[in-house]
């Protein structure tokens, strides 16, 4: 399945590319990608591993940028 | 500017007010002077502190809050106060302007894609409901007023109206709708409302497929991104390594070297090495570049596909669909058969133009009347030719003959309108004729009286596209078709291509697209150009595979690297074109930011340059090749 996220004050498109080499060696990812210009994350993740990754993803994000907040795309 | 900003720059403005005091009012006391320098640098640079501090603690030292407030608190060990509080000011100011500037970039790049439908009215039996697009179901009726966005694909059941689908299509002029119509999303209803049945979920309606595509795009990444996300990882380390050493060696070393003077230096040196200009520009330029193209209605898939574009060097055509209009329309009307009657009727002057008309015209319409209850598409092309209503109280005895033709009684008189094979069946002494498409011989009461030719036509700016692809140094303009020798070479002729490939089968066309692959030089690559319906295998085996006429077909998005969303190949020279512009201003900005980089680094480390030259290394460099970005959004016809 595909989840779409906003990353809500996304300000150093080093720090974009850095989450997406982290969230792709996350297990169960199948692609994902950090879009630094409209500040989305999609990721494609197995259903079932998806609530977990989601925490994970949270957590590498923090960890690069802390003041970028995740936040569902609806 | 957003509330986050200004309260960052009310708090710099009043830092800064400070620190003037300090500076010009004479003060005496030493204790208030350093208390003044202080509360300013708290209110300057507090943040920043903060920041290293906390991402220390998460494990992240080197990023660039810490190099400033390792650079700033250093100055001010060494007493050096408005400096430290000045650089801190500058970098803060720097800081501010280059996120309004990525602020207002992705502003203006939501606002080129702004073609995302906010609701549907949907019509219930107590009326129309407004509601989210995502919720529509395939089969509900939707009603789409005047300047309204059309949410879901869908057909008109009711309703005349235009379509603006300029922000589809980059093409400016409104285009009709009737009941029966289809309409994609993402496109604007000009004046009358339409109600329609909605064919496609949210999910798979255009709109959602274009942006997702366009906002995906940045997955696959150009060299010169690849470049910096590795120049980046290395560089920092290694820059942090350089000062350390500058810092400590010479003192060391070197007798009577000044340990201030070279942590100074080493401090000038940490600041300029921020990768930030590349980090944040390019990626800018690339997105701009998608977005300005996407506006023109070229979808390009990813920026790798720019770099391959820029150094294009073998355009590959098919035929069908992307050169020629894939319709068949009647190019030639003539009653050769018929002229005899001129002849006999004017025997002095000779047949003029005007009888000429008169008796092609007539063919036409006997002929239009023979074919009238026939379906195939040959029929409908002469019926569309003829343009005028037929009478069908003058048609009796229709006979159509598959696979040769039609014969019938129009007005009295039989008509024979087929092949060469119905013509030799019926014993119809025709003349044999080496043209371009498919021949329609017409017989009336037995006599040879001509024939029709219809044939798939060229489009308008078939021939203009490859002038100008011709103009933009590539090498070679190759067409692959199925048809036939004559029709395909006439076609070259014509265009002025340089090779012409004909009679092959789907699976051949793989064939030569490899073989022409052999022919680009190293750096240079092959384009191919397809109408992304049958030739899938070639569009990926090409090193930028062109899907024309994208709109609404799904396959075409699918195979291809570029869609184009008209069915107009003169995008493909602009899409060149846009591609020369991004690499031309991604080089621009690289060649540009290492190069200041590199000179300042140098000039820091002999001590020629101090922090002040050190912030524009780093914020003014970021700054000008934010701004030099900027111009991927611009995008000239």
């Amino acid at each position: 399945m595909k989840k779409r996220f906003i990353l809500e004050g996304l300000g150093c498109a080093n720090c974009a590319s850095k989450m997406e080499t982290a969230i792709n060696k996350l297990n169960g990812v199948k692609e994902v990608s950090v879009n630094f210009m409209t500040q989305k994350l999609t990721v494609e993740a197995d259903e079932d591993r998806m609530p977990s990754l989601i925490t994970e993803i949270e957590k590498i994000v923090k960890k690069i940028e802390p003041d970028t907040r995740v936040v569902p795309s609806k | 500017m957003n509330d986050n900003m200004r309260k960052d720059l009310m708090r710099i403005i009043a830092g800064a007010i400070l620190l003037l005091a300090a500076l010009l009012i004479d003060i005496d006391q030493d204790w208030l002077k350093l208390a003044l320098f202080l509360t300013s640098y708290i209110l300057v640079g507090g943040d920043i502190v903060l920041k290293a501090i906390r991402n220390i603690i998460r494990g992240k030292v080197f990023d660039e809050n810490f190099l400033m407030a390792l650079a700033t608190i250093g100055a001010m060990i060494i007493s050096e106060y408005p400096e430290g509080i000045a650089v801190m000011l500058l970098y803060q100011i720097g800081e501010l302007f280059q996120s309004y500037a990525v602020d207002k970039s992705r502003k203006s790049i939501a606002d080129l894609m702004d073609i995302r439908p906010d609701y549907a009215n949907v019509k219930k039996d107590d009326g129309l409901i407004r509601i989210s697009p995502e919720d529509v179901k395939v089969g509900d009726t939707i009603v789409i007023k005047p300047g309204e966005r059309v949410p879901l694909d869908a057909r008109v059941i009711e309703g005349v109206s235009m379509l603006d689908t300029s922000a589809l299509t980059g093409e400016s002029l409104p285009r009709e709708l009737e009941p029966g119509d289809e309409i994609l999303s993402g496109c604007i209803n000009v004046n009358g409302v339409i109600t329609a049945k909605v064919t496609k979920e949210y999910e798979e309606s255009t709109v959602s497929k274009i942006l997702d595509l366009v906002e995906n795009a940045s997955s696959k990444k150009s060299r010169s991104e690849q470049f910096i996300t590795r120049f980046a990882r290395y560089y920092t380390p290694v820059v942090v390594m350089l000062a350390l050493l500058l810092a400590l060696l010479p003192p060391l070393l070197i007798k009577g070297a000044n340990f201030n003077e070279w942590t100074y230096r080493a401090l000038s040196f940490l600041v300029v090495s921020c990768p930030c200009a590349l980090v944040i520009s390019i990626p800018l330029t690339f997105f701009s570049g998608i977005g300005g193209a996407s506006k023109k209605g070229i979808l390009v898939k990813g920026s790798n596909y720019f770099e391959a574009l820029a150094n294009a060097e073998i355009m590959v055509f098919d035929k069908t669909g992307t050169l020629t209009k894939g319709v068949f329309e009647v190019q030639e009307i003539n009653p050769k058969g018929m002229m005899g009657r001129i002849y006999n009727e004017e025997d002095k002057e000779g047949p003029n133009v005007e009888r000429i008309n008169e008796i092609s015209e007539e063919l036409l319409e006997l002929t239009a009347h023979a074919e009238s209850l026939s379906t195939h598409p040959i029929s409908r092309s002469i019926l569309k030719a003829y343009g005028k209503d037929i009478d069908q109280s003058i048609v009796s005895d229709t006979n159509e003959i598959a696979g040769h033709g039609i014969e019938a009684v129009v007005r009295g008189k039989k008509i024979i309108a087929g092949n060469t094979k119905l013509m030799k069946l019926r014993g119809i002494d025709y003349t044999a004729e080496e043209l371009i498409g498919t021949v329609v011989h017409v017989a009336i009461d037995g006599q040879y009286a001509g024939y029709i030719l219809i044939a798939d036509e060229l489009k308008k700016d078939a021939a203009e596209t490859i002038k100008k692809l011709k103009a933009t140094s590539i090498k070679q303009n190759v067409m692959l078709t199925g048809d036939n020798q004559s029709v395909g070479e006439k076609i070259g002729r014509t265009l002025g291509l340089d090779k012409v490939f004909t009679e092959l089968l789907p699976a051949d066309k793989v064939d030569k697209l490899e073989d022409l692959l052999t022919l680009t030089s190293d750096k240079g690559k092959l384009v191919y150009v397809g109408d992304g319906i049958n030739d899938a295998p070639v569009l990926a085996r090409a090193d930028v595979g062109i899907a024309m006429g994208g709109l609404g077909s799904d396959a075409a998005i699918e195979a291809a690297d570029v869609v184009i969303m008209t069915d107009e190949p003169s995008k493909i020279p602009v899409a060149i074109k846009i591609a020369r512009k991004i690499i031309g201003i991604a080089n621009q900005n690289i060649i540009f930011a290492i190069g200041v980089k590199i000179a300042l680094l140098i000039l820091s480390a002999l001590g020629i340059t101090g922090l002040w030259m050190a912030i524009f290394g780093d914020v003014g460099v970021t700054i000008i090749a934010v701004i030099n970005s900027f111009r991927a959004l611009k995008i000239k016809d």
